[in-house]
């Protein structure tokens, strides 16, 4: 083999990898300008920073369910793990009177912890991980019940907690956002250049291949359920700090829409496919959409109809796109 | 070599299927060109050629998955284009491909009248009527099938014969079939020969695609060969000798095949597998592996072979039995554990168990050998692993445009080089070859032949699983013989005959030889006799 043609090669293929990017930073591109020609209102730095900031727990929640979805997997626990992790933060912060700090980490440990259960019931116990994690969501809405005796518990004297997500370490800038960028480039680094990341991308594209390649896939499939686990806990660390309170009975229908936006990221349910650029992307564009559909005064119960909509046609795009490469 | 081109207007009256000029093309590759084809009627007609030549491609036409871009077909004398596969069958075209379109949880009846299924008025399903109508077709054909039994409880070549049933039960004419016996041992064979004897007559006719020649001289009455997507020749099998047809195929003559040297008994025992057992089938299997040995493993379908490679591997569950390495006793509870000793597994389905087909070649190459050559700190290093991925594909000559191109666009051969550059890369002493060469093309086979003795030379050991007999009598230094479970016979490559091999083969472990000599013929003779 030739060195020319090795190059050739090379070039074409990460060619085709940045027109996939692009056509999904397109489509988001297009929804913008769209909503900018229409609505006066929405093309405003202030509107620009509501949606990045209203990106902030759908994008946390979305960045982990990434690694779970290419290994071929499913998290269906992400949105009630995430309030309950909420409701632990106000446990151990407000009722046990825990250094900020410690209840902060603790919060994000404990969502590892809930991933942790779904990885060892998924890779040791091989329930479906549809099942499991289902399972886990059930467990998780009644425990945050439980733990909170169904009353929000709130953060108000403990102004520091809201700074994590309201506060501006950049002037006229919140928090959330550089957090949510943060963790997205830690998420893209880790997926791209880890061995967690090549081996999350060979489970998805042949588990027994890769287990008779001498991978031990049962500790890699533990390790990512529990990694997309740290993201839930983060996430409901994000969204109580948001609201300065945590909500046990929140949380349910989150985790379809972390899924629906790596699914319009171009993230393949089948496994082995899938990139966190995609998903930040996938992330924004539902931001985009319900900030401007709802600067158009439309109303909310249609705005899930398009959202529906959007979803159909993106993967669609997406297949025909791939048959054709 | 008696080419049998005759002029077709002689031919046509004993002409079933003709095809005339056919041309295809998919982005990129023009997969036929001009190609043409005569079925005669009350004919086996084989078809072969290497992987990539065509055949897939002509079936797919004729059976209506693809249309063609030029070109004509005939089915008794008129011309047709089948638009689909159940138009396909419709005009009597059946085709069975080598894997099986069948549902497994649904019973043989079921699956045979799938989307016809005998009604009671208008909604609901007639169960009896159904097993009544599979059970008629059944004992027309003499199958040895129950219709109520689940598919997926059948044997391959049980299922094959579902696959049949189901193909005759349309009133074939034309009945195509692709790689029949790939999975298929000697005494299936037989039943499928016999079955397909009976199925011709004057309003019928056979294409039979297959790689094993000596199946072709048994079953074909002529042999048409493609090559790089055109028509080379059609032959009478009986007037030509089988070499001269692989020549056909591959555009040159082969080397006749040279047979292995004497055994290696001075060589260092490097693994030793003592009492194995399993829950489901293998009873105290012990044999010994040499440094720089093929170690040939061989026996019917359901021997046992494939079972031992993986409990060896610790992908399956032993009951009991020790493997040492070297003389010490090392304990393999997965396949990372028997990666971590140098002990590589490569499957005979390359496409389950080898391969991540929709990465690339760098991808596929490097897998074992991350978390030992190309990380630190948890982050892989893409420039070594590139590195490394260019020098085994120059190395082992493997075909691709390049390390970046996705591993399902390689062919079977490369396939499987990528495979053993994976073990090789991750430094494996002790490779494990199950079918080799399955589904990989004549010439590319002899690549894979040379590079397994280029391994042994470099003092690699191999066991070989094979199928096929003629290419474990010519690689294996000993052939260790596998019936129901257990180890029959370990014989030396002096000793290993088509013969002796079978021999042990049929032999049941646990009754007399003589009897045991007969177990292949038996469902035979039994149909025998109720005619």
């Amino acid at each position: 083999m030739t060195t020319p043609t090795t190059v050739a090669g090379a070039v074409t293929v990460s060619l085709r990898d940045r027109l996939q990017q692009f056509l999904a930073f397109a489509s988001l591109l297009v929804i913008f300008i769209v909503f900018s020609v229409a609505s006066p209102n929405f093309l405003t730095y202030g509107n620009v920073l509501a949606i990045l900031y209203s990106t902030v727990v759908i994008g946390t929640l979305a960045l982990g369910t990434t690694f779970v979805i290419i290994t071929g997997g499913i998290d269906l626990s992400i949105g009630t793990g995430m309030a309950l992790c909420a409701v632990m933060s106000g446990v151990m912060i407000v009722n046990a009177d825990f250094p900020l700090l410690l209840g902060v980490l603790g919060t994000i440990l404990f969502g590892g912890l809930l991933g942790l259960i779904n990885g060892v019931n998924v890779a040791l116990l091989k329930i479906p991980p549809f099942i499991a994690t289902l399972a886990m969501m059930l467990v998780a809405q009644g425990l945050a019940l439980v733990l909170s005796h169904s009353t929000p518990i709130y953060f108000n004297d403990i102004p520091a907690y809201s700074k994590i997500s309201r506060g501006n370490l950049i002037p006229d800038f919140p928090n959330a956002v550089i957090i949510l960028a943060v963790v997205a480039v830690i998420a893209g680094v880790l997926l791209n250049k880890s061995t967690l990341g090549r081996y999350t991308y060979s489970i998805g594209s042949n588990e027994d291949a890769t287990a008779l390649s001498g991978i031990d896939v049962r500790k890699w499939k533990i390790i990512v359920y529990t990694f997309a686990g740290l993201f839930t806990g983060l996430a409901g660390l994000m969204i109580s700090a948001r609201l300065g309170s945590a909500q046990p009975a929140t949380g349910t229908g989150y985790e379809l829409q972390a899924i629906a936006a790596v699914v319009i990221g171009g993230t393949s349910l089948a496994g082995g496919k899938g990139s966190i650029v995609g998903t930040v992307i996938g992330a924004l564009i539902i931001s985009v959409l319900n900030n401007g559909l709802q600067i158009l005064s439309i109303p909310q119960e249609w705005q899930n109809v398009i959202l529906g909509c959007v979803i159909l046609v993106a993967v669609y795009a997406d297949m025909v796109r791939k048959k054709e490469a | 070599m008696a080419f049998v081109d005759d002029d077709p207007e002689a031919a046509s009256s004993a002409t079933l299927l003709r095809a005339e000029g056919v041309s295809k093309s998919f982005p990129g590759v023009k997969a036929l060109s001009e190609v043409h084809l005569d079925l005669r009627r009350n004919e086996v007609l084989g078809l072969v050629g290497e992987n990539g030549a065509g055949k897939s491609t002509l079936m797919k036409l004729l059976s209506g998955i693809y249309q063609a871009d030029e070109g004509e077909f005939f089915l008794n004398g008129e011309r047709f284009a089948a638009t689909s596969p159940r138009h396909a069958q419709e005009l009597g075209i059946s085709i069975i491909h080598q894997e099986f379109n069948l549902m497994p949880d649904l019973t043989v009846a079921q699956n045979i009248f799938i989307g016809r299924e005998p009604r009671v008025g208008r909604f609901l399903l007639s169960e009896r009527a159904l097993n009544d109508k599979a059970a008629d077709l059944i004992e027309r054909l003499q199958l040895p099938l129950a219709p109520r039994a689940l598919v997926g409880s059948l044997t391959v070549a049980k299922q094959q014969m579902v696959e049949i049933a189901k193909a005759l039960s349309y009133d074939a004419r034309v009945l195509i079939m692709d790689e029949p016996t790939a999975a298929l041992n000697d005494a299936e064979v037989a039943t499928l020969h016999e079955l397909i004897q009976r199925f011709r007559s004057p309003d019928t006719g056979v294409i039979y695609i297959s790689h094993r020649m000596d199946e072709l001289k048994a079953i074909s009455d002529r042999i048409t060969v493609l090559r790089d997507g055109q028509y080379v020749a059609t032959v009478d099998t009986r007037a030509t000798t089988m070499k001269e047809v692989i020549s056909l195929m591959v555009g040159r003559t082969l080397s006749s095949e040279a047979r292995p040297e004497g055994v290696r008994e001075d060589r260092e025992v490097l693994l030793s597998v003592q009492g194995l057992s399993t829950k489901a089938l293998l009873k105290d299997v012990s044999f010994d592996l040499r440094k720089g040995e093929i170690l040939g493993f061989a026996g019917l379908m359901g021997a046992g072979r494939t079972e031992v490679a993986r409990a060896i591997v610790g992908a399956d569950k032993t009951e009991s039995g020790t493997v040492l390495l070297r003389g010490k006793p090392v304990q393999i509870h997965s396949p990372a554990d028997a990666a971590q000793y140098r002990i590589g597994y490569l499957s005979e389905d390359r496409k389950q168990y080898g391969l991540l087909l929709e990465q690339d070649v760098n991808a596929n190459i490097t897998i074992s050998s991350i978390g030992e050559l190309f990380s630190s700190l948890g982050f892989v290093k893409d420039r070594a692993m590139r590195v490394a991925s260019q020098r085994s594909v120059e190395s082992l000559r493997i075909k691709t445009p390049s390390i970046l191109q996705t591993a399902k666009n390689l062919s079977g051969g490369n396939q499987q080089k990528v495979v053993i550059a994976k073990w090789l890369l991750k430094d494996c002493d002790i490779m494990i070859f199950d079918e080799p060469t399955r589904g990989i093309d004549v010439g590319a086979k002899e690549e894979i032949y040379a590079l397994l003795n280029s391994l042994v030379d470099e003092g690699k050991s191999i066991i070989m699983i094979s199928s096929e007999l003629p290419e474990v009598l010519r690689m294996a230094h000993r052939v260790v013989v596998m019936s129901e479970g257990r180890i029959t016979g370990t014989l030396d490559a002096a000793e290993a005959t088509p013969e002796s091999v079978m021999h042990y083969a049929t032999l049941r472990p646990d009754e007399n030889p003589e009897d045991a000599a007969e177990l292949g013929l038996e469902t035979l003779t039994q149909e025998e006799g109720e005619r």
